[in-house]
């Protein structure tokens, strides 16, 4: 169970994380997805205390990483396959690890045994391929046989043979009850390995859910539907029985609305037929890339100016010629996420509302997370 | 004690601490052990216990580049970040580490010391070699302790530069040019040298020596005795140390 509570990190003027606020339940794989620089290694540095946050904190089981007093016994980590003197053998590299929490010298061989690295485990690490020092470092993960495990971006660089090694071997340490937390920058890799998605695009949550519901949401075709008058859009559009849902408007991209189950000719002849101006009028199909560049692509891509920031959505409810927009579809920003929305499956929608991320400075608070207790008694 | 066990195994399990005690030892008793041979009969009186440390600063030196390569390899590879992961607190680990690192310095130091008098006794039985004065147990015996101490230094000056190259160079600019040439400066260059560290740390050695030998430099008029001497020494490298552990802990690794 790691739990992180607007984790947040400034590197000067940088902001990598921002306000990040996230559960990883045990028992499951849970992916930790986001586009390459968008801040996971670093939420990774930081759950594990080589880095300091600049704000927020993030538990593990309830206690911070630098306050538990056999680490190694309680989460295993692999950051880096290479964190090791290139100059030193893998037993004696697991050898001083596994002395370092008391754990005892014969687990060494036996971590050696399960990644299959016993017959070149008195060779120097430096001379190591790629795969076989991604087996060295899940070795150190397992050393102290921990109820939490965190890999960053483990099948980096492998042949299908060790990513499918890698695969098979994260569904058996969740199966076993384990917290599994597994970043990556590829989806369609997410897709087979994760049952819990938690998507981050430049430091900031963009949404938590199940796979299973990312990918249904994802595999259907949208439309993105964009105009000055977002309001009266929704009215027209829902008053069609289209499912709509909002797009809030992030730092990079003004606020758009996201049609379900229709073309972009219906939505264009329906807002032509009321006389409605639209600035943008684009489908997405179902590729589960595009699904994620899609949620994440504001936050990877700097995009041209002439859009302000602050988009027509948080007035438009109350606005001019909105009939009936139900408010709970446009949160104001920073609204506390749904109850659950933290741990079960939300309803399958690009963007889950509310979970967007405030602006900086005004975390959301933690959701309230039912049977929360029940499971950190259950922790293994 | 566990701790000190994991720097042990980090230590010993990698071949540049071996090299470096290898030479270290080497350079300074084959040093003192062409000095011996080389010495005539008629200079005989002139080969004391001090002229056989006269090579001290060689291997002093080299221990103190393993000291600092002992701190800088782990940054440069990341297993200073494994270290963090297994020891959250990071200044026990690097405590022990400076334990480990620094008593081998010591030991290697008291090593070469006994090694280079002992070879020049066998060389030359009849220099007057005896140690029979309190000085001339500190000049031999002493040589381990300034090991030691150096070690810490480099230890601390490693943990703030966290780069081989960077804390190398910076550790011999400081030893062989700041240290040599600040007390030349006309009028405050005699103040500067009464505080700088290694001038300091040498005079534990060599105070009291006679200004005719051979062996390390004496420099007269230092503020403190030699166990003074000392004390000022230890207390600069332990600064720097605590200044490096501080700077460890407050970083990100």
């Amino acid at each position: 169970m790691i739990e992180a509570r607007g984790l947040t990190k400034r590197y000067g003027r940088t902001t990598a994380v921002n306000a990040l606020t996230f559960s990883v339940q045990p028992g499951k794989v849970t992916g930790f997805l986001g586009p390459n620089g968008a801040g996971k290694s670093t939420t990774m540095r930081m759950i594990l205390g080589l880095d300091h946050p600049s704000a927020g904190d993030v538990r593990i089981g309830g206690r911070r990483y630098a306050d538990l007093k056999e680490p190694l016994r309680e989460v295993g980590a692999l950051l880096e396959a290479k964190w090791v003197h290139p100059n030193r053998s893998a037993r004696s590299h697991l050898r001083w690890m596994a002395a370092s929490n008391r754990i005892p010298a014969k687990r060494v061989d036996e971590v050696l045994e399960i990644v299959g690295l016993t017959g070149v485990a008195g060779r120097r690490a430096g001379g190591y391929s790629l795969g076989m020092a991604q087996r060295l470092g899940i070795a150190v993960a397992l050393l102290g046989d921990p109820g939490v495990l965190l890999f960053d971006e483990p099948v980096n660089g492998l042949d299908p043979e060790g990513i499918l090694w890698i695969r098979q071997f994260m569904h058996r340490l969740a199966h076993e009850g384990r917290t599994v937390f597994v970043s990556s920058h590829l989806l369609s890799e997410m897709a087979l390995t994760a049952q819990e998605l938690i998507v981050i695009g430049r430091g900031r949550l963009i949404a938590q859910t199940s796979t299973k519901s990312f990918i249904e949401s994802a595999s259907d075709s949208s439309v993105r539907v964009r105009g000055p008058e977002l309001a009266r859009l929704y009215g027209v559009l829902t008053g069609q029985g289209l499912a709509v849902q909002e797009a809030p408007a992030t730092e990079d991209s003004p606020a758009a609305l996201i049609v379900r189950g229709t073309s972009t000719e219906q939505v264009g002849e329906l807002a032509g037929t009321v006389g409605l101006v639209l600035h943008e009028l684009t489908e997405s199909r179902g590729s589960l890339e595009q699904a994620f560049i899609q949620m994440t692509g504001g936050d990877v891509e700097y995009q041209a100016g002439g859009h302000t920031a602050a988009g027509p959505a948080p007035g438009v409810p109350g606005g001019p010629g909105g009939p009936g927009g139900p408010s709970a579809a446009f949160p104001p920003p920073g609204a506390v996420p749904p109850p659950g929305s933290g741990t079960g499956p939300v309803p399958p929608g690009p963007v889950t509302p509310g979970a967007s991320g405030g602006p900086a400075g005004a975390p959301a608070p933690p959701a309230p997370q039912p049977g929360a207790e029940a499971r950190r008694a259950g922790k293994p | 004690m566990t701790l000190l066990t994991v720097e042990r195994i980090k230590l010993f399990s990698t071949r540049s601490p071996w090299w470096c005690m290898i030479i270290a030892v080497a350079l300074t008793v084959g040093l003192t052990a062409i000095f011996s041979a080389a010495t005539t009969s008629d200079d005989l009186d002139s080969l004391t216990p001090a002229t056989t440390q006269f090579a001290y600063n060689f291997g002093l030196v080299v221990m103190m580049v393993m000291a600092a390569l002992a701190v800088t390899t782990e940054y440069r590879f990341g297993t200073i970040r494994s270290t963090f992961l297994a020891v959250p607190g990071r200044t026990p680990a690097l405590l022990a580490k400076t334990v480990v690192v620094a008593g081998l310095a010591g030991i290697v130091g008291e090593i070469t010391a006994i090694a280079s008098w002992a070879l020049a006794k066998v060389i030359q039985p009849d220099a007057p070699l005896a140690l029979d004065t309190s000085q001339e147990y500190r000049n031999v015996f002493g040589v381990g302790l300034i090991y030691l101490l150096a070690a810490v230094f480099a230890i601390g000056l490693a943990l703030l530069i966290r780069h081989t190259a960077g804390a190398v160079v910076i550790m011999l600019v400081y030893l062989f040019l700041a240290e040599s040439l600040l007390p030349v400066i006309p009028r405050i260059g005699d103040h500067i040298q009464d505080w700088l560290p290694f001038i300091v740390g040498n005079n534990f050695i060599v105070a009291g020596q006679s200004e005719v030998s051979d062996g390390p430099p004496v420099i007269e008029g230092l503020p403190f005795g030699p166990w003074g001497s000392l004390v000022y020494f230890a207390v600069v490298c332990l600064v720097l140390l605590a200044a490096g552990l501080v700077a460890a802990k407050r970083r990100d690794a």
